[in-house]
């Protein structure tokens, strides 16, 4: 996946000021970014839930125009918003097939529980992802189980190409963080499914990513490799321009 | 726990009067249970939901009606009746639309139908009490029969639990009202199946107007809607669903309904005080009421007060007791 040149204003204020990215397949890629940098703006492009006012987005080389969250789904582009993916109250393998169940013939559309949840574990042994049993409803679930559910329900489709997280970390313990990190890469590679993570922590982005941008200001002001950067470099990169920043506003 | 409870109440009451383990009390026992059992059943389609349907009980008073106006105007008895199920079924669908398409919400929606319900009924009717449309067979079958209320429950119940456990439709209702959002996401139709749920909760509601109105040979036009759907919401409750949604059990409202017929039916028959009744049954289902929500608060650890810490003890009690199990397997 590439965009290139995309703007967004809202209103007065430009929010996009030529955002040029790139994502090859089964890359982990981490974008970071102060507050109002833009982070969120280009996911919501990325994902068809806004439009651009201008600039491309290209899908292996070819140009597509998302008209809507569906579209980009049909694209096999997948999200995966914190705590709004799963229904609590339901068990693990249903709500893996949530909507996409499968059922024995007739228009009443009969559950085939027996089918699902033995679809449900073996997908879940094959992406190694750990829980007690398909059968326990979400909520009994530690954040990380949670989180690698959620993760394994918008990647269970095969075509899926790309997948955004936002914050898949946020409020875990390292082992927890652990069964993520290890879940993402695994898809990343053995899938090849191109993942683009959102996250304010920087540690978390040099245990998750293969590569890390920064947004400031509408643009993408660095592009690094995470083994050719450290945490140290970037933190700096990060202070040093919000110093700048602050220079030429009082200038 | 609650079944238990029934099971206790069942026992007390046989034992404080022979009358009540008799054959003459299985049939007015099961009347009492049976109507409680349908409107529970119907509560919990739009409970789940994390919505609640106050309309179900005029819908009710409104249904036998229906049947012998068209009657009047020369359906036959069948007909009238399948056209007044069709009726009850656009009054839910209203129900339905008004709370997903206008955004009111669902409490208010159907408090706004209980009243133009029982508006037309009074109107309609004139506020005199007339006898059922149809005999012979088909009022027999549809309550007429001491028997058949109930049957027609438990088929009922049957089948709703069928749909509830077994179907996508089942499956949505539950996803719907635990996580509405999470729901739309993954392309569920969030408002189609709402407004099926209220068109099956208004349905069932009439129904059972058709089996009391032939079980008791006359319908009065100022029975008392309310109390009877709150009955169903009781008996909902009671079972385990919860009014927040996203939790909803056919089986336990079945159960439900079963206690409280069976505290209605047993007060009758030891002679409690028609006034002590009502009060009586009011705090036996507070009593079961605390005592079940304490018991899943207590399971997340939250319970308040003493009953909160006796519901602790009661879970320890039983995790211990399945905690002991298992290792004793894993040590085999």
């Amino acid at each position: 996946m590439q965009v290139e040149g995309i703007t967004k204003s809202f209103g007065a204020v430009s929010v996009l000021r030529g955002v040029d990215l790139h994502l090859e397949p089964g890359e982990v890629l981490g974008v970071v970014g102060a507050n109002g940098a833009g982070k969120s703006t280009l996911v919501k492009i990325i994902t068809g839930y806004l439009s651009p006012d201008s600039g491309q987005m290209y899908l292996g080389g070819e140009p597509v125009h998302l008209r809507s969250v569906q579209d980009a789904r049909r694209h096999g582009i997948e999200t995966v918003f914190q705590d709004l993916a799963l229904v609590d109250q339901l068990s693990v393998y249903h709500n893996l097939f949530l909507n996409r169940e499968t059922t024995t013939g007739g228009r009443l559309r009969f559950l085939n529980n027996r089918r699902m949840r033995a679809d449900a574990r073996r997908y879940l042994h094959n992406i190694q992802v750990d829980i007690p049993s398909v059968d326990v409803p979400v909520e009994k679930l530690s954040g990380g189980q949670r989180q690698a559910i959620a993760v394994a329900r918008a990647t269970r489709r095969d075509d899926v190409k790309i997948l955004l997280l936002d914050e898949p970390l946020a409020a875990m313990g390292a082992k927890e963080a652990k069964l993520i990190i290890d879940l993402v890469q695994n898809l990343a590679r053995t899938r090849g499914v191109s993942m683009l993570v959102i996250d304010h922590n920087y540690t978390h982005i040099f245990e998750l990513c293969d590569r890390v941008n920064v947004v400031e200001q509408g643009r993408v002001t660095l592009d690094k490799r995470t083994k050719d950067t450290s945490l140290a470099e970037l933190t700096e990169f990060m202070v040093s321009s919000y110093r700048q920043q602050i220079e030429e506003d009082s200038a | 726990m609650i079944a238990l409870i029934g099971v206790a109440l069942a026992i007390f009451f046989s034992v404080y009067s022979s009358a009540f383990a008799s054959v003459s009390n299985a049939s007015t026992l099961s009347t009492y249970v049976a109507p409680i059992m349908i409107f529970g059943i119907a509560e919990v389609f739009v409970l789940t939901l994390g919505e609640i349907d106050l309309s179900v009980g005029e819908v009710y008073v409104l249904s036998p009606f229906l049947v012998v106006y068209l009657n009047d105007a020369g359906l036959g008895v069948i007909a009238a009746i399948i056209v007044t199920l069709i009726i009850c079924a656009v009054i839910g669908c209203v129900n339905g639309l008004i709370t997903v398409r206008l955004g009111v919400p669902s409490f208010i929606t159907t408090l706004g139908t209980v009243f133009a319900l029982k508006g037309i009924v009074l109107l309609s009717s004139n506020g005199i009490q007339v006898n059922p449309a149809g005999t012979g067979t088909i009022a027999n079958v549809l309550g007429g029969w001491s028997y058949s209320s109930i049957i027609w429950a438990l088929a009922i119940a049957v089948v709703g639990h069928t749909l509830f456990r077994r179907t996508t439709f089942g499956l949505h209702i539950t996803a719907v009202g635990g996580n509405q959002t999470a729901s739309a996401e993954a392309g569920v139709k969030v408002g189609v199946v709402k407004i099926w749920c209220f068109v099956l909760c208004s349905v069932l509601g009439g129904f059972v107007g058709f089996l009391d109105g032939y079980r008791i040979g006359s319908l009065n036009p100022g029975t008392d809607g309310l109390i009877l759907m709150f009955y169903g919401v009781a008996a909902a409750v009671i079972g385990g669903t919860a009014l927040t949604g996203g939790r909803g059990t056919m089986i336990g409202a079945g159960i439900g309904a079963i206690v409280l017929g069976v505290l209605q039916d047993g007060f009758n028959i030891i002679g409690i005080n028609a006034f002590a009744y009502q009060l009586v049954l009011g705090l036996a289902i507070l009593g079961a009421m605390i005592l079940n929500v304490q018991l899943e608060l207590a399971r997340s650890g939250q319970g308040a007060g003493v009953y909160g810490s006796l519901a602790r003890t009661l879970m320890r009690l039983r995790t211990g007791g399945a905690g002991r199990r298992r290792r004793e397997r894993v040590a085999k």
